[in-house]
């Protein structure tokens, strides 16, 4: 124990003392005091705004600490005094794992199996019937249906051996039958079961190149596609790549989906925030861009990449085209590598806003392989088919030398390959029926119902946050979640702080409490110091959403009239 | 712009120093010459079905219903499937909620782990806790996940077999820390002496280096060992006593080619010896769907055990788990099923015993015929593959062609084996992939081409060896060693 305070005192003081330059305490007199003046200051704050911390930040440790008495032994008589000894303890397990954090499914998450578990038990146990999962984007845990041409193909090329049958045509539509043949076709030895090659199939990766050439209108390259078991591992992939050590940096949305900031701390890097400005629809300014770089650079940081989320999570707007142009060229004049996280492409509510993906804004700029290195991020969970327990997905890696294209794929080779299904599912979301296929008309209505629907329900939900006292929210244009910002009353934020805890995480944990609704702090995913939020999927199915916005409304009330200042 | 971001020398040290052999300048060049239209066997991966072996039925029917839920509702469906391959569907989507097209719980589907702690009872005479089992896409996730628990810098250092699974170097370097390698004793059968063991970590810690944990890999890859319970007894005192992580690597357990020695788990020989070992012996021990007689690479299926990590390590593991979400989940219904396949009595049994037993006494048969065809070569020494999937002959170079290799830019064994690619079309490692004692030259083989093309496999690389011999030896008598 004596050695573990030892090594963590030391910790902190090098982590202090390595920090300390960029935690943003220093005076800028020349900025008038705004929300955006105070960007370097902590993104996760998950503690009360009077002890700011940040990511970064020796505090946050402790803070962490003191927040999450599971993780962290309290006294030497806990449990873990068993293990003191042994080699992996919370002690001596790399402190990169400790540091990392994903908020998606934390505590609230946990509680909430819990109170699941007691309305098995006992159905009256709560005041609700059931836990409603608005934490993470996870359609058909929701009751989605799947896409049936896509399931009819994968049930297919999983069973290959019923293809010829005449009883497989009563069951099957003919071109689900026909596809399942392509895809065996393009698989050596029609093994499904076999390792393939580290990139994925060669025949799926055409199919996809060829859908992205369609989406676009410039051409994709196979040997560009890089298939991977949903793009989180992509992402790891990159950030594996670029950051050597936790001087390198990587531009991140604040708020941003947390994969970013658990994925750089876990290889060991500095997480550099740009904040995007929730008074303009979660706008993306190229001037705060600029500022973030020029802070980081004078910390010494050395910033290697942009991460943009376009369709935004948890914030869900779509870029425009023209800021998507200035976002290259910035890239392009930094020598950024530009990560373009464009899994919810297909999710866009919004008839004045399009879908424009990274690759096809630097090609109409004339910008090529030799002038933007950009990496785009695709997956088979989102979109209308929403197929997040396959894990299927890709990254289009353009504009890096061939040795650095063999150097990620020695990587990706470590893992051997991703999963079949969901390669093959990859190369169906990007090409699926055509007109005059067998499956068009079945397959359009299915995709137009989900997608009406999800637009809907984002309506309804965001009305009715809005209609709350000291509650905004920004429009759902894209992606599956709304990001509320709720003014919490001092006495909340002074109940929150007695209860140790992030006062959004206090209103979270109550309204979880009080409904059975499951909704993700806004601290999870970073936001402006002293605003709070929260994330919510429009996930439910739309008999439900009624329901959730009368029991919302009622807890708010409460809440309000318990804490109102 | 002079340097960008990922040019060469810009990229993270770890990245460039990391070695995977298995898909590296062999499989690359025998690629190549496929695509010039050459004929090649590809023995490099363990990968049963891209070389003819059919998946066995039952899992695909049931695979195939969970895909495609609709169809249990088809007065049809009988026509096409058995009764219990879709009940069992209908069982393994009771656990989920939203099908194979949600993510799970990020440990995995709980109904599933609590099925593998089942079979894991069952198979080891002691309970196991579902809590403690994750699911993962393929073992070697699940090794990843391990070693980055453990692997804090390069003062860091893991024991690993030498030969050993390249998936260990690569992941140690990729993660910044220090592979400490322990050498298999080639003419004791590979066996794994224990004071070469404390050798090893004297020597690690005499560089400063802090030994955490220790790999073994049983049944041997690539050296088809079996381990045996006394030896196993050893492995585990020496952890207890060194105070390491033993890390149990049991992918290959259910492919056995002898019965002298039949597998026994880490776990089962670490509970057989009692308090206050088996209360304290951090162990985690991985699985696979890949291996075995079903093969299913494809899949990315895979489990690990964790025997007596603290909670709250238990935990930290749970939250980098929870970042990837959750393991595929038709490769969590696959490790289901290889858990629980069909029982007498089923109507899908007769079949599943038939398919499986066809699998493993054809690879007892192609082990021996391969074991056999190098020893009958010159030059060439092989131990038997008592396991796992591979077989690894020490090839005794003569000393020409050690020089011509070297003339020639390559690792000696490298030279030879693009000299059997370039003659013969078979595609194998070279063993300085794995790791060998220095001037011993070895090449790895799998065991999976078809039964009826191993003995031409064999006679054409006798024929190749006869003339690389012819070409490079002295004929004053044999090469040293």
């Amino acid at each position: 124990m004596r050695r573990f305070v030892a090594d963590k005192t030391r910790n902190l003081v090098r982590r202090a003392s390595t920090c300390s330059p960029t935690c943003p305490v220093s005076p800028r007199p020349h900025h008038p005091p705004s929300l955006l003046s105070q960007p370097t200051s902590p993104p996760f704050s998950s503690s009360s705004p009077s002890h700011p911390s940040s990511i970064t930040s020796p505090l946050r440790f402790l803070t962490a600490a003191a927040l999450h008495p599971l993780s962290f032994p309290a006294s030497p008589n806990s449990m873990a005094s068993n293990y003191s000894t042994t080699p992996v303890t919370l002690q001596s397990v790399n402190p990169k794992v400790l540091k990392c954090e994903y908020a998606v499914r934390g505590e609230i998450v946990t509680l909430a199996q819990k109170l699941e578990q007691d309305l098995k038990q006992n159905p009256d146990s709560h005041p609700f019937d059931e836990i409603i999962y608005c934490n993470i984007g996870n359609p058909q845990s929701l009751g989605q249906q799947p896409i049936t041409f896509f399931r009819e193909v994968l049930a297919l090329c999983d069973h290959p051996a019923i293809l010829d049958r005449s009883e497989t045509q009563g069951l099957f539509s003919a071109d689900a039958i026909e596809r399942a043949f392509q895809i065996l076709d393009q698989i050596p030895g029609r093994a499904t079961g076999a390792y393939s090659h580290s990139q994925g199939i060669k025949g799926l990766r055409e199919t996809i190149a060829a859908g992205i050439a369609e989406r676009d209108g410039f051409p994709a390259d196979p040997n560009d596609i890089f298939l991977t078991d949903g793009a989180s591992p992509a992402v790891h992939m990159m950030m594996q790549l670029l950051i050597r050590s936790e001087k390198d940096g990587i531009l991140c949305p604040i708020p941003q989906y947390p994969l970013y900031s658990a994925s750089i701390a876990l290889h060991g890097g500095t997480l550099v925030p740009y904040y995007l400005d929730e008074a303009t629809g979660w706008g993306l300014e190229i001037s705060e861009l600029k500022k973030q770089l020029e802070t980081a650079k004078s910390n010494g940081v050395c910033v290697r990449a942009l991460v943009v989320i376009n369709p935004g999570n948890p914030t869900g707007q779509v870029l425009a085209e023209d800021n998507q142009c200035e976002i290259v060229e910035f890239c392009k004049n930094e020598g950024l590598v530009l990560l373009a996280d464009e899994v919810y492409q297909e999710n866009i509510y919004v008839p004045d806003k399009q879908f424009h993906s990274f690759k096809k804004v630097s090609r109409s700029m004339g910008y090529g392989e030799k002038n933007i290195s950009l990496v785009s991020f695709q997956s088979v969970s989102k979109g209308y088919y929403g197929e997040c327990g396959k894990r299927g997905g890709y990254m289009e890696v353009t504009g890096f030398s061939p040795e650095i294209r063999e150097q990620i794929y020695k990587v990706a080779s470590v893992n051997l390959c991703s999963n079949i299904s969901g390669q093959i599912l990859a190369s169906l979301v990007m090409n699926p029926p055509k007109v005059g296929d067998e499956s068009y008309e079945s397959y359009t209505g299915e995709k137009d119902g989900i997608l009406s629907s999800l637009a809907k329900r984002a309506k309804t939900l965001e009305d009715a946050l809005n209609s709350l006292e000291g509650v905004t929210c920004n429009r759902a244009e894209g992606a599956m979640y709304l990001f509320p910002r709720i003014d919490l009353p001092h006495k909340a934020i002074k109940a929150a702080e007695a209860a140790k805890t992030a006062p959004d995480a206090f209103y979270a944990r109550r309204l979880l409490d009080a409904t059975g609704v499951v909704v993700v702090p806004g601290s999870g995913f970073g936001q402006v110091p002293g605003t709070w939020h929260f994330r919510c999927t429009i996930l439910p199915q739309e008999d439900k959403i009624p329901a959730i916005v009368s029991r919302l409304t009622e807890f708010h009330k409460k809440f309000m009239d318990e804490f109102r200042d | 712009m002079s340097s960008k971001p990922l040019d060469y020398e810009n990229l993270n040290k770890n990245v460039k120093e990391c070695q995977y052999a298995v898909r590296g300048e062999l499989y690359l060049r025998a690629s190549e010459l496929q695509k010039e239209g050459k004929k090649i066997i590809f023995t490099n991966v363990g990968n049963p079905h891209a070389l003819g072996q059919k998946p066995l039925t039952f899992p695909r029917q049931v695979i195939a219903l969970c895909q495609a839920p609709f169809l249990l509702d088809d007065p049809n469906v009988g026509l096409v499937f058995p009764a219990d391959a879709i009940a069992r569907a209908k069982h393994f989507l009771s656990m989920t909620s939203g099908g194979l097209g949600a993510y799970s719980d990020s440990r995995g589907i709980p109904g599933v782990r609590k099925e593998v702690a089942e079979f894991i009872e069952r198979r080891d005479g002691y309970p196991s806790d579902p809590e403690l089992i994750y699911l993962t896409d393929g073992a070697s996730k699940g090794v990843m996940q391990i070693l980055n628990a453990i692997i804090r810098g390069e003062g860091d250092g893991v024991l690993v077999p030498v030969p050993q699974y390249p998936l260990y170097s690569a992941t140690i370097s990729l993660l910044g820390g220090t592979l400490v390698p322990y050498y298999l004793e080639e003419t004791a059968n590979w066996g794994l002496d224990v004071n070469n063991l404390r050798q090893s970590v004297a020597q690690a810690r005499y560089k400063g280096i802090t030994v955490r944990a220790m790999a073994i890999i049983n049944p041997g890859n690539p050296t088809g060992q079996c381990l045996s319970e006394a030896n196993l007894k050893d492995v585990v005192k020496f952890c207890y006593q060194e105070n390491l992580v033993l890390l149990g690597d049991e992918v290959y357990q259910q492919n056995i080619y002898q019965d002298e020695r039949p597998f026994i788990s880490a776990r089962k020989v670490l509970m057989d010896m009692g308090p206050p070992i088996n209360k304290e012996l951090q162990l985690v021990s991985f699985h696979t769907v890949s291996k075995g007689y079903w093969g299913e690479c494809g899949q990315r299926g895979g489990y690990f055990e964790m025997t007596n990590i603290p909670p709250k390590s238990v935990e930290e593991i749970y939250k980098v788990a929870s970042i990837a979400l959750s393991p595929n989940v038709p490769g969590q219904i696959f490790m289901g099923l290889m858990v629980n396949p069909p029982k007498p009595g089923d109507i899908s049994y007769e079949r599943y015993v038939r398919e499986s037993k066809a699998v493993l006494e054809s690879l007892r048969k192609r082990a021996h015929i391969m074991t056999d065809g190098f020893n009958s070569c010159r030059n060439v020494v092989c131990n038997f593959t008592e396991g796992a999937m591979y077989s690894f002959p020490q090839i005794r170079l003569p000393p020409k062609a050690i020089e011509a290799a070297k003339k020639a830019g390559k690792v000696p064994d490298v030279f030879y084996c693009l000299k059997l690619l370039e003659a013969t079309g078979i595609s194998t490692v070279p063993g300085s992939g794995f790791g060998q004692k220095e001037g011993v030259f070895h090449l790895r083989t799998t065991i999976l081409p078809a039964e009826e093309d191993m003995p031409a496999i064999m006679a054409s690389f006798k024929k190749f060896n006869d003339e690389f011999m012819e070409q490079y030896e002295d004929h004053k008598g044999y090469s040293r060693m």
